[in-house]
């Protein structure tokens, strides 16, 4: 397998992380070398085997829907990069 | 006295021989003097902490002290904790002074432990040299050319110049037992579930656990008693008794079984450390305990799978960081896209983007089969080669590293390089297992070498047991470098 620039360009865009057209070899460059490390898997048979996501195997446990938190929006917008009338600010998005 | 244990440092404290603010002052003191050169804080706050520990001596005055009040320790700067900068070793979180503290911090401040400051890391936890932090690399105490592991390298490096008896730190691959091993230290990464999550910044979190590194085994064992306990907001915290760590320490070896993993001492290893860790099997054996050849074979393919599963949970857990609620924002943009993509751009390192673009790949519409599901069909394999093991014996032991510390810069450049070195570590957490790191000797260079210790899931005490009695017959751990 080996990425191509146009593949880097949509992982990145998928990531929505720029990365510029002097960046986009390099960056090539190393991502093939990893995936040239995970490419090793393939070859091992895992035919009936159970994936494993969770080291104990327990299924997650679920809470009561109560309320469990007081409201801290000073707090966590007092850290924000753009506030308003208690609202996050982010550029225009519908015309 | 800041060559004194935890252990050490709380009994002189119930003396009276010291108060903590005595304590914090010399800890604060010898960070100035050597924090330039070490660089293993991100962030100092003198009047705060002498403020805690006044309030630590207080409440020892009022009768209000615990086993640790007043000591002082310090966190790794991956654990959110009220009104400190949080940065977890990012740009993307320079600015981020967290709104709230971790499950483990709130542990530690109800035991009265003070915090000396924040450690520098790699950032988001992902690297093996700490080179990877945007407040700069770590020195390694014991050569300053070397790297002191990671990404607990700031926690490690501090613990090693004695510049804190205590420090917390996460291990996602490898990052509390490398970096141990690197400065000279004991750490320890407990089995998963069994240290809550809640505010530990995410970086993989099927993978990622907390722990303590301190000199000893026995305060390992002291702070695991603070960090561990269940905690409803973390979903994959285990609801189990709380457990007293120290329980085992003075249990006597003889009839221990250890095994030692062919694969661990295979092709790849560097003669000085193998040298080390026979000498160590050597005295545990002195020690009743008896050695028993086993075998894990998947250990190779711990690699390929780590490197897909961690960065495709990094991926998503990173999408949080986008310029909106907190953390870093671009300054310039044309629209919400654009100011996404550029305050991603600017907030992240190298490596956490190429870890983040792997696992966008690898999650992404028609690759998730061939990548995350496969590399979780390994991890069931390389766990079911534990399971086998354990069925032989007590305890694993081997190397944690395939070399002791390289030199700063000798791997930047080439991060298979870099993956390729955390052979030994990446099976423990993809098992779930815990493991730690034990001072065990140093290579030609005087550079220190880890003894790794793996448990089965819960064997923590037995764990810590070994390791104090191993520590009881030898004095690696009591070694410091000249500073």
């Amino acid at each position: 397998m080996s990425l191509t620039h146009q593949d880097v360009a949509r992982i990145a865009k998928l990531a929505r992380i720029n990365v510029s057209d002097e960046e986009i070899v390099a960056v090539g460059n190393q991502l093939n070398n990893i995936f040239g490390l995970i490419e090793k898997m393939q070859a091992v048979n895992t035919d009936g085997i159970e994936p494993m996501a969770h080291p104990q195997d327990v299924s997650l446990r679920l809470r009561e829907d109560i309320v469990t938190q007081t409201n801290q929006r000073e707090a966590f917008q007092a850290i924000a990069p753009q506030v308003e009338k208690g609202l996050f600010l982010v550029p225009k998005v519908i015309e | 006295m800041t060559n004194a244990t935890l252990k050490q440092l709380s009994q002189q404290l119930a003396a009276g021989a010291v108060s903590s603010v005595e304590l914090a002052t010399q800890y604060l003191d010898r960070i100035e003097a050597l924090n330039p050169q070490l660089n293993a804080f991100i962030t100092v706050d003198r009047a705060r902490t002498l403020a805690d520990a006044a309030a630590a001596d207080a409440a020892r005055t009022a009768g209000n002290a615990g086993l640790l009040t007043g000591v002082p320790m310090v966190h790794k700067d991956i654990f959110c904790q009220q009104g400190w900068k949080t940065s977890c070793g990012s740009k993307m979180l320079d600015n981020f002074i967290s709104p709230y503290s971790a499950h483990v911090v709130e542990q530690c401040n109800a035991a009265g432990l003070i915090t000396l400051g924040r450690a520098n890391m790699d950032e988001f936890a992902m690297g093996s040299s700490n080179e990877n932090s945007y407040y700069g690399a770590v020195k390694n105490p014991w050569d300053l050319n070397a790297i002191p592991g990671g990404s607990s390298g700031g926690s490690a490096a501090a613990v090693a110049a004695r510049l804190t008896p205590v420090a917390t730190a996460t291990d996602t691959g490898g990052s509390i037992r490398q970096p141990a091993s690197h400065c000279g230290v004991t750490g320890i990464k407990p089995t998963y579930g069994v240290v809550s999550r809640y505010g530990m910044v995410a970086y993989a979190s099927s993978l990622d656990q907390g722990g303590p590194i301190a000199q000893t085994a026995e305060d390992c064992a002291l702070m695991l008693n603070v960090m561990a306990g269940f905690d409803e907001r973390d979903s994959t915290s285990l609801e189990r008794a709380r457990e007293d760590y120290t329980r085992d320490l003075n249990q006597p070896l003889a009839g221990l079984r250890v095994g030692l993993p062919r694969e661990y001492f295979a092709d790849g290893l560097d003669a000085d450390v193998a040298k080390v860790i026979e000498d160590a099997v050597a005295e545990l054996k002195k020690q009743g305990a008896q050695v028993v050849d086993i075998s894990l074979p998947n250990t190779e393919l711990s690699i390929p799978a780590y490197y897909v599963i961690a960065p495709a949970e990094a991926s998503t857990n990173l999408s949080r960081y986008d310029g909106v609620r907190y953390g870093h924002r671009a300054a310039d943009y044309k629209d919400l896209v654009d100011m996404y993509e550029k305050t991603r751009a600017e907030g992240f390192g190298a490596e956490v983007k190429r870890r983040i673009l792997v696992g966008s790949y690898v999650l992404s519409h028609g690759y998730y089969d061939a990548y995350y599901l496969k590399a979780q069909k390994i991890r069931r394999l390389i766990a079911n080669d534990f399971t086998a093991a354990f069925a032989q014996c007590d305890v694993i032991l081997g190397p944690v590293a395939p070399t002791a510390a390289f030199n700063i810069g000798e791997k930047s450049g080439d991060p298979v390089q870099m993956y390729l070195s955390d052979i030994y570590t990446l099976s423990v957490n993809l098992a779930g297992l815990p493991g730690m790191s034990v001072p065990a000797g140093f290579d030609r260079q005087g550079r220190p070498v880890g003894l790794q210790i793996i448990g089965n899931y819960f064997g923590e005490a037995k764990m810590l047991n070994v390791a104090h009695q191993f520590q009881l017959a030898t004095d690696w751990h009591t070694r410091a470098p000249a500073l």
